[in-house]
């Protein structure tokens, strides 16, 4: 296809095209190895801009991996993945991701953590500071800009950490089990910050989870996966009214059925890692 | 577990006010850290004094090969004469003040910090390149393992076949001593780089060359820096052998000379030269590394020592 060609494709793609897209996409680490891994297989999914989904399963189940090859961080060892429409290649800051641990630099404060996107795109000092200190208090930390991250709590540094992704302007943000490490109470607050971010940025929503509840709090649908090798079980959509109550009985119902979705394969994967000892 | 308060927005409350400013009393309590260090360091070489003292009192260290502090120390303006401003060979004799004294603690000093910085810089220089060029990597590590065991002192004589009599062999030597063992520090901090830093910085978009200068530099800088000023006493012995044969001049060349005449006065005498520059050296670099990387202290600090 001619350089015109493919660009009037790229657009027309552009106008319908989903944030993310998966055409049977397959993963297989060390494959070329004795012991190859299988961790994906045949994963279709699309998430349309704006969405918010939730990836649900067992630990162990190749969620993260589709993070990581969404990301561009990782190839696919089979199918295709598309970002509007256009094939995934490499890593692009458009597509933004959160990992389980903060990891902010430490050798940077806050407010350098956050504009450091901005700084490798040679935007000046004053412009990316002040940028920087615009996202530190939507996520409430304008006050401590000037801290290095081993001074704030997990929770503060993973608010950090969505500052400094959303600086980018994602198209797309992926987070991988971002409220894992947290306690329960400043898990609650995180969710709340995150569906105001989620709304204000208008990006699409990449989330990957094990908890039940968290999945049905956040997600306009969940994506529930099998054990090992991780393939789409099932995709459930959450229709409740936001905010969501836990105490709300759909919200229970919701429960009861994706427990009951994921009892088989959490009884699989545990049955898999005990067979491995 | 709660997910969702109904109708109400989650807000942060109000951030923890800072610490009001007590600029006096902070710097009294730093004051007070200080002055107890001194007095630690004080007794602790107070003690040596004075079992050292205690044993020429009572006639158990023949005073002519271990001379008392208080002797070796006391007769300081006799040592003087030893050190010469010119920092020629064969010069002594043609000095006598503390300025002389102190331009050849300096000269000396010159060459363990030329030594340390040019090993320092070429051995990250080398470290990283064998690290992201695969082909320089496989044809270099293997040498630099090789020869990282071999003791600085048995490089003598090439540092004089290379470079003659002068600064240059002393440079060399310092800069041999650390050379290969921070080649191999590097790789170690290298390695140890948390996967996620590098990620998040590709994604963001960071070309190579930012991942590197921006991620890969300051992760790896304050373990070696601790590196650094675990060899930096290495090059303080190192120097002082090379003086004593290479050189000609220096403070190595002066116990050298103590020694061949047999003047145990001038050998304490300027151990104790010795072994205040080296301990001020390291306090320097120890005040750079709080400076430069002063967020290490609770993360990369004593790692890869």
């Amino acid at each position: 296809m001619s350089i015109v060609g493919k660009k009037i494709a790229n657009e027309a793609a552009n106008e319908t095209a989903n944030a993310i897209e998966c055409r049977g996409v397959g993963k297989i680490w060390n494959a070329d190895t004795a012991k190859p891994f299988v961790a994906l297989r045949d994963i279709d999914l699309a998430v349309a801009p704006g969405e918010f989904v939730v990836l649900l399963g067992p630990s162990g189940c190749g969620k993260s991996t589709l993070l990581y090859l969404l990301a561009g961080l990782e190839s696919p060892t089979s199918g295709e993945l598309l970002s509007e429409g256009v094939p995934i290649t490499g890593t692009s800051p458009q597509r933004g991701m959160i990992f389980q641990e903060a990891s902010l630099f430490p050798w940077l404060n806050i407010r350098d953590n956050v504009a450091y996107g901005l700084a490798l795109q040679g935007i000046d000092k004053a412009r990316r500071d002040e940028a920087a200190m615009a996202l530190l208090s939507r996520v409430g930390l304008q006050d401590f800009w000037s801290k290095r991250p081993s001074e704030l709590s997990g929770g503060m540094r993973q608010r950090a950490a969505m500052a400094r992704a959303l600086a980018m302007q994602p198209k797309v943000l992926m987070m991988d089990e971002p409220f894992a490490a947290l306690d329960i109470q400043t898990r609650a607050k995180m969710q709340d910050y995150l569906l105001d971010l989620w709304r204000e940025s208008g990006a699409s929503m990449l989330l990957v989870t094990h908890s039940i509840e968290e999945a049905i709090g956040l997600a306009d649908r969940i994506v529930v996966f099998t054990a090992r090798p991780g393939r789409v079980k099932t995709i459930v959509p959450v229709a409740l009214p936001r905010p969501r109550n836990p105490r709300d009985p759909a919200f229970h119902a919701l429960q009861d059925r994706l427990a009951e979705l994921l009892a088989d394969e959490v009884d699989r994967a545990f049955a898999e890692q005990e067979a491995v000892r | 577990m709660s997910v969702i308060e109904i109708g109400t927005t989650v807000r942060p409350s109000a951030p923890a006010p800072l610490r009001p400013p007590a600029a006096l009393s902070v710097l009294m309590r730093r004051f007070m850290q200080w002055g107890q260090r001194v007095l630690w360091a004080l007794a602790s070489i107070g003690i040596v004094i004075g079992v050292w003292e205690y044993a020429a009192w009572a006639g158990w260290a023949d005073p002519l090969l271990m001379p008392a502090p208080h002797v070796f120390l006391g007769n300081w303006h006799e040592q003087l004469r030893f050190f010469d401003m010119a920092n020629t060979i064969g010069s002594a004799g043609e000095g006598g003040s503390w300025l002389a004294v102190l331009s050849v603690v300096a000269w000396t000093s010159m060459r363990v910090f030329v030594g340390l910085a040019l090993g320092f810089v070429l051995s990250v220089a080398v470290g990283l390149l064998i690290r992201y060029n695969t082909l320089f990597g496989k044809l270099t590590l293997p040498a630099v393992t090789m020869f990282a065991p071999i003791s600085p002192v048995a490089w003598l004589p090439v540092a004089v076949f290379l470079f003659g009599i002068g600064d240059k062999p002393a440079i060399f030597m310092v800069f041999i001593a650390i050379f290969f063992v921070m080649v191999i520090a590097t790789l170690a901090q290298i390695d140890e780089v948390p996967r996620a830093y590098i990620q998040v910085a590709r994604i963001m978009g960071a070309s190579k060359r930012q991942v590197f200068r921006t991620v890969i530099l300051p992760a790896i800088l304050p373990g070696l820096f601790v590196t650094l000023r675990i060899n930096l006493f290495a090059a303080w012995m190192v120097v002082l052998v090379a003086e004593a044969a290479g050189v000609g001049s220096g403070l190595g060349q002066i116990v050298m000379m103590a020694r061949n005449t047999f003047n145990a006065s001038l050998v304490f005498f300027t151990m104790t030269l010795i072994g205040l520059t080296g301990f001020l050296f390291d306090q320097a670099l120890r005040l750079v590394q709080q400076r430069m990387l002063w967020w290490a202290d609770n993360h990369t600090a004593g790692r890869g020592a």
